[in-house]
């Protein structure tokens, strides 16, 4: 699934990174918790997290994941937007919740890393 | 190879800095994905752990063609018990370094799960010094 069509499918706005809105992604992991995420492979994913600080950001990055989401309304900050755009990365922000966007994704066929 | 990096303990705006670095001059390197990806994660927790627990550190990665070995050696309040500090979930982390992700208890276990070789020395009251040896052969 491309990034764009996910942005789409959430009805949420890419802030960052449009120009790679067409990378394909196959893999989707939830968590708040970035030692969580650092044990979880999943290269070229998409992390769903309502961690909004450059943490969230740079776990990504050490991961190799392509794009963020940011659930619960959460904004990206000034940093965070400056790390992403040196990484590469995408950031997506969604008002939904956490629970709601994995949903939606998994029933649209995004696999979950485990 | 050398490179050297500061770490200022509570700045977490910066936390991770280094590891970027260390990252890039690693893929430049063309070092082997997997052991990329290994240096990277026990990297990064433990230069969030000088920034959540210590005054200031220093991180030292010296790569060559058979080894990457990195040192991490800060000042600060050093680690009382390290058999508790390796359990997981165990934690004596800030409400802060929470909000910022981490402080679950899994830095420790999760480094050591991701190195070759890894040595703790540790003082209570002046700082801990962290061995990372991952080998490329």
């Amino acid at each position: 699934m491309k990034i764009s069509e996910i942005a789409t499918l959430l009805n949420a706005k890419i802030v960052c990174g449009e120009e790679f809105s067409d990378r394909e992604i196959e893999k989707a992991f939830a968590s708040d918790l970035m030692s969580d995420v650092l044990t979880t492979p999943f290269d070229n994913g998409i992390l769903i997290t309502g961690l909004a600080n450059p943490q969230s950001i740079r776990t990504a990055d050490m991961m190799d994941v392509s794009a963020i989401i940011l659930a619960r309304k959460k904004k990206a900050t000034e940093e965070m937007i400056s790390l992403a755009q040196e990484n590469d990365a995408v950031i997506i922000e969604c008002p939904l919740s956490v629970y709601h966007i994995s949903g939606i994704l998994y029933t649209h066929g995004l696999s979950p890393v485990y | 190879m050398k490179f050297e990096y500061n770490v200022e303990g509570g700045d977490f705006l910066n936390a991770g800095n280094a590891s970027g670095n260390i990252k890039k001059v690693l893929k430049k390197l063309n070092v082997d994905t997997g052991v990329l990806k290994r240096v990277v994660v026990a990297l990064y927790e433990a230069e969030v752990n000088i920034v959540a627990h210590a005054y200031r550190g220093k991180i030292t990665a010296d790569i060559s063609p058979k080894r990457i070995e990195i040192v991490l050696d800060d000042e600060g309040p050093g680690i009382p018990d390290i058999g508790l500090a390796m359990q997981q979930g165990y934690s004596t982390a800030s409400t802060k370094v929470r909000e910022m992700g981490f402080g679950a208890g899994m830095g420790l276990p999760n480094i050591k799960a991701n190195v070759d070789d890894m040595k703790i020395e540790t003082e209570v009251g002046k700082g801990t010094k962290l061995t990372l040896s991952f080998n490329l052969e």
